[in-house]
C-alpha cells in the first residue's frame, strides 16, 4: 500500500512537470546565440579593429573621389555620358534619349546631387559584389563541393531579413556610406554568385567536349569557352545584383547613407509624401537606366540568339 | 602497319564499373547487368586495329556504343580496361599532361552537332586547335586561312557559325580538325545531322580530301550507305560488342548474323557491287581469226547464240552472233572479221552497278568487262546484272566462283598461250 501511494505521488509530480514542459517553453536550455554572436563580433571588432579601420578609410576615399568627380562633371556632361552608354548597349536610340531626358527631370526635382551619391554606392556595391561573387561562382561551378557549401549559406542570405545584416556592419565600419556599402554587397551577392555558377553550368557541354578535344587545358577552357559563353547569365546575375541594390538604397540610408534613400526616409520621418514620391521615383529612373544597360549588353552578348543570315559573302 | 590498336577494351558506366567488369568479361547479357547492378555496358572486349591511311568506318544503331568507342581513342571517355595503342604508345597509361599534349599534336576530332564555338569567328574557330597548341597568331590565321580555302568556305572568315547553314558549318568543323595537321581524324557521326543533298556532298568532300591526305580517320555512322561509300572496312558493333569487321563487300554479301543482317537487307546493292564481283569470267572467248565454220560448230556445241571475239593477245574485239556466223560460214570467209559487231558496250571492273545500269539499258548486246589494255575479264549481260540485284544467293554464288573464276580464266589463258583451240 505504501508502495503504491509513493509510486502515486511520484507520478503525480511526473505529470505535473511534464505538463508544464508541454505547456510553457522550457527556460533552462535557452541556447544562447545572441550572446554567441554578439561576443563573437565585438572579439572580431577587437582584434581587427585596425583591418576594418584600413578597408573604411580606403573605401571612403573612393567613395568620394568618385563622387566628387561625377559632381565636379558638368550635369548634362554626366547625362549625355549615360544616355550614350544606355544607346550603346541597348542599341534604341529612342529608349536613350528618354532615359536621358527623365535623369533631367530628376535633377528639376532638386535632387541631382542625391542621385549622384547614390549612383556611386551602387557602382561601388556592385562592383564590390563583381568582384567577389565572379569567383566564388566559378568555383561553386567548378567543384561539386564548394556549391554544396555555399547553397544553403546563399539560400540563408536571401531569405534573412536585409535588416539583420545592419547591424554588424555599424559594428564594423560604424555609421555612414561604407557600412551602407557593405550592407548592400551582403546582401546583392548572392544572386552574382548563382547566376555565374548556373551560367557556367549551362554551357554546352558539346563546345566543352570540342575543346577539351582539341587537347585544351582546364584554364584555357574556362576562360576560352565556359566564360564566355556563360555571359549572358553572368550579366543577368550583375543585373540582379544592381536591382537588390537599389531595392538597398532606403534600408542603408537607416545607417547613414546618404542619397536617394535618405531622402525617402526624411519623408517618411517627417510624414512628406510628396519628399518621399519624388526620391522613390528617381530611384525607380535610375533601377530602370541601369537594368536597360545590363540587359542590353547581356543580350548583346548571347551569341545563341544572333539571327541566322545564311552568311553573306565578305 | 597498324595506327591504331585496340585490345580487350572495355567500358562501363556507373559507379563501380571495376566491380562490374568481371561479370562483363563472364558474358552476362547487358541487360542482366542493368537489371542487377544499375551499370550500363558501353563497350564490351573490343579488340580491332586500324591500318595507316586507313577510313575505319564504325557502323551499329543508337545505343550500341559508337561515341563512347571514338571517344576513348582520346580519352574523352576513360576506358574502364584494355589497351589502345596508337603508334606503339599506350594510350591508357598517359598522363594528363601527355594526353593532351597527344590530342593536340595527333587527333582531330569533328562532332555530329558541329561543336564550333559561337562566339568566335569562322576563322578563329578553324585556329583553335592552334591557338591551344600556343601558335603565334600570324601563323595560326595563315594556316587556318589555308583550310578555310580548301573547304571552299573563303570570303566567310569573319562570320560567326551560327549565320552559316548546317553543312557549311560542318566544314568550319572539318577544317577545324584538319587545321592542326593531325594524323588521326575522330568523326562522330559527322554527316548525320545534314541532310541527303548537303551529306552526300560532304562525303564526296571527305572522300576527295582524304585522296591527298590519307589521314587514319576513324568515322562513326549508323547509316550503311554512308558507311560503304567512305569506308575501306567496316565494323560493327551491337550493345557493345563487335559483331563484325569487314570490307564494304564482304559485310553486305556474307553478314555475320542476323543483326548485320538486317542493316544490310535494304541496301542498295546496286551502289557497292562491282562490274569485277557480278561478271561472269566463264565465257568461251573466239580468237578473231578463227575460221567461221569452226566457231559456229564450237557455238553450237556449247549452246551459244552470242560469241565474245578477242585478238591474239586476249583483247577483247566484240561479238558475233551465230546466225550471222552461219551465213559467213556459207560465203566463205577466212575469218571472224566481217562478221564481228565492234559497237557494244564495255566497261572498266571497278564500276559499280548504279553506273552501268544505263548502258545495259541502252543496248540488247552484253557489257564486256575489259582492264585498260582493253584485255576481256569478263561478260555482264543484262540477266546477271538484274539478278545480282535481286538475290543475295545469286551474289554468294558468284562470290564463292571468284576465286574459282580467276583459276579458271588463268587455266584458259595459258591454255590459250600454248596454242590449243577453244573448245
Ligand atoms: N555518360 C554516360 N553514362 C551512362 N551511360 C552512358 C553514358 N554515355 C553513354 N552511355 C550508355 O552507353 C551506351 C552506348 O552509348 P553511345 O552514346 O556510345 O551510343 P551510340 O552508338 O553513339 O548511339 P547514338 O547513335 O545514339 O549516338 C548506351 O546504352 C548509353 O546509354
Ligand atoms: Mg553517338
Amino acid at each position: 500500500m505504501n508502495l503504491f501511494s509513493q509510486l502515486g505521488t511520484w507520478f503525480q509530480e511526473c505529470r505535473a512537470s511534464l505538463s508544464q514542459i508541454l505547456t510553457t517553453f522550457p527556460e533552462g536550455c535557452r541556447i544562447p546565440l545572441k550572446e554567441w554572436s554578439n561576443d563573437g563580433l565585438r572579439s572580431l571588432v577587437r582584434n581587427y579593429g585596425n583591418i576594418f579601420d584600413i578597408v573604411n578609410d580606403q573605401v571612403l576615399l573612393i567613395l568620394y573621389r568618385l563622387e566628387g568627380l561625377l559632381l565636379a562633371l558638368p550635369w548634362w556632361l554626366v547625362i549625355l555620358a549615360i544616355g550614350v552608354v544606355a544607346w550603346s548597349a541597348s542599341g534604341k536610340r529612342g529608349l536613350a534619349v528618354g532615359l536621358a531626358l527623365s535623369l533631367v527631370v530628376i535633377g528639376m526635382f532638386g535632387l541631382w546631387d542625391d542621385t549622384v551619391r547614390t549612383l556611386t554606392i551602387m557602382l561601388l556595391a556592385t562592383t564590390l559584389t563583381v568582384l567577389v561573387g565572379l569567383p566564388i561562382g566559378i568555383l561553386a561551378a567548378t567543384s561539386r563541393t564548394v556549391q554544396a557549401i555555399t547553397n544553403p549559406i546563399l539560400d540563408g542570405m536571401q531569405t534573412l531579413p536585409s535588416f539583420v545584416y545592419l547591424i554588424p556592419m555599424v559594428f564594423f565600419f560604424g555609421l555612414g556610406n561604407v557600412a551602407a556599402i557593405f550592407a548592400t554587397f551582403t546582401y546583392a551577392v548572392p544572386p552574382m554568385i548563382r547566376l555565374t555558377n548556373l551560367g557556367i553550368r549551362l554551357v554546352d557541354e558539346q563546345v566543352v567536349e570540342a575543346s577539351e578535344a582539341f587537347g585544351a587545358s582546364t584554364v584555357q577552357v574556362l576562360w576560352g569557352v565556359r566564360l564566355p559563353l556563360a555571359m549572358p547569365t553572368i550579366m543577368a546575375g550583375v543585373n540582379q545584383a544592381i536591382m537588390m541594390a537599389l531595392a538597398m538604397a532606403v534600408i542603408a540610408s537607416m545607417i547613414g547613407a546618404r542619397g536617394l534613400g535618405a531622402e525617402v526616409l526624411r519623408g517618411v520621418n517627417n510624414g512628406n509624401f510628396g519628399q518621399g514620391l519624388e526620391a522613390g521615383l528617381a530611384i525607380v529612373v535610375l533601377a530602370i537606366i541601369l537594368d536597360r544597360i545590363t540587359a542590353g549588353y547581356g543580350r548583346r552578348l548571347d551569341y545563341s540568339t544572333e539571327p541566322a543570315q545564311g552568311g553573306g559573302r565578305g | 602497319m597498324a595506327k591504331i590498336e585496340v585490345h580487350n577494351l572495355y567500358k562501363i558506366f556507373g559507379p563501380r564499373p571495376q566491380e562490374v567488369l568481371s561479370q562483363v568479361q563472364a558474358e552476362v547479357p547487358k541487360d542482366e547487368i542493368w537489371a542487377k547492378t544499375g551499370h550500363t555496358v558501353g563497350l564490351d572486349n573490343i579488340s580491332l586495329s586500324v591500318e595507316q591511311g586507313e577510313t575505319f568506318v564504325v557502323m551499329g544503331l543508337s545505343g550500341s556504343g559508337k561515341s563512347t568507342f571514338v571517344r576513348c581513342i582520346n580519352r574523352l571517355i576513360e576506358a574502364t580496361a584494355g589497351e589502345i595503342l596508337i603508334d606503339d604508345s599506350q594510350v591508357l597509361e598517359l598522363s594528363d599532361r601527355e594526353i593532351k599534349q597527344l590530342r593536340r599534336e595527333k587527333l582531330g576530332m569533328v562532332f555530329q552537332r558541329f561543336a564550333l564555338l559561337p562566339h568566335r569567328s569562322v576563322i578563329r574557330n578553324v585556329a583553335y586547335g592552334l591557338r591551344v597548341q600556343g601558335v603565334a597568331r600570324e601563323e595560326r590565321l595563315q594556316r587556318a586561312q589555308h583550310w578555310i580555302d580548301v573547304v571552299g568556305l573563303s570570303g566567310y572568315e569573319q562570320v560567326r557559325p551560327r549565320q552559316l547553314s548546317g553543312g557549311m558549318q560542318q566544314r568550319v568543323g572539318l577544317a577545324r580538325a584538319l587545321c592542326t595537321d593531325p594524323e588521326v581524324l575522330l568523326m562522330d557521326e559527322a554527316f548525320s545531322a545534314l541532310d541527303p543533298l548537303i551529306r552526300r556532298e560532304m562525303q564526296d568532300e571527305l572522300l576527295r580530301l582524304q585522296q591527298e591526305l590519307h589521314k587514319t580517320i576513324i568515322f562513326i555512322t549508323h547509316d550503311l550507305d554512308e558507311a560503304l561509300r567512305l569506308g575501306d572496312r567496316i565494323a560493327i558493333l551491337k550493345d557493345g560488342r563487335l559483331v563484325q569487321i569487314g570490307t564494304p563487300i564482304e559485310i553486305i554479301t556474307r553478314p555475320a548474323d542476323y543483326y548485320v543482317e538486317a542493316f544490310v537487307r535494304d541496301v542498295n546493292r546496286a551502289r557497292v557491287l562491282t562490274a569485277k564481283v557480278v561478271m561472269d569470267r566463264e565465257v568461251a572467248l573466239i580468237p578473231v581469226s578463227t575460221p567461221p565454220q569452226d566457231a559456229l560448230r564450237g557455238m553450237r556445241k556449247l549452246n551459244q547464240y552470242l560469241s565474245y571475239v578477242v585478238d591474239h593477245n586476249r583483247k577483247y574485239l566484240g561479238v558475233v552472233l551465230a546466225e550471222q556466223v552461219a551465213s559467213a560460214s556459207k560465203a566463205g570467209d577466212p575469218n571472224l572479221a566481217g562478221t564481228l559487231i565492234a559497237d557494244t558496250p564495255t566497261t572498266t571492273p571497278d564500276k559499280v552497278l548504279t553506273d552501268l545500269l544505263a548502258v545495259s539499258a541502252a543496248s540488247t548486246l552484253p557489257i564486256a568487262v575489259v582492264d585498260e589494255q582493253g584485255v576481256f575479264l569478263g561478260a555482264l549481260p543484262k540477266a546477271l546484272i538484274l539478278r545480282a540485284l535481286a538475290s543475295e544467293h545469286e551474289i554468294l554464288r558468284v562470290l564463292a566462283s571468284e576465286q574459282e573464276g580467276e583459276e579458271l580464266l588463268s587455266a584458259k589463258a595459258a591454255a590459250w598461250e600454248a596454242g590449243e583451240d577453244w573448245d
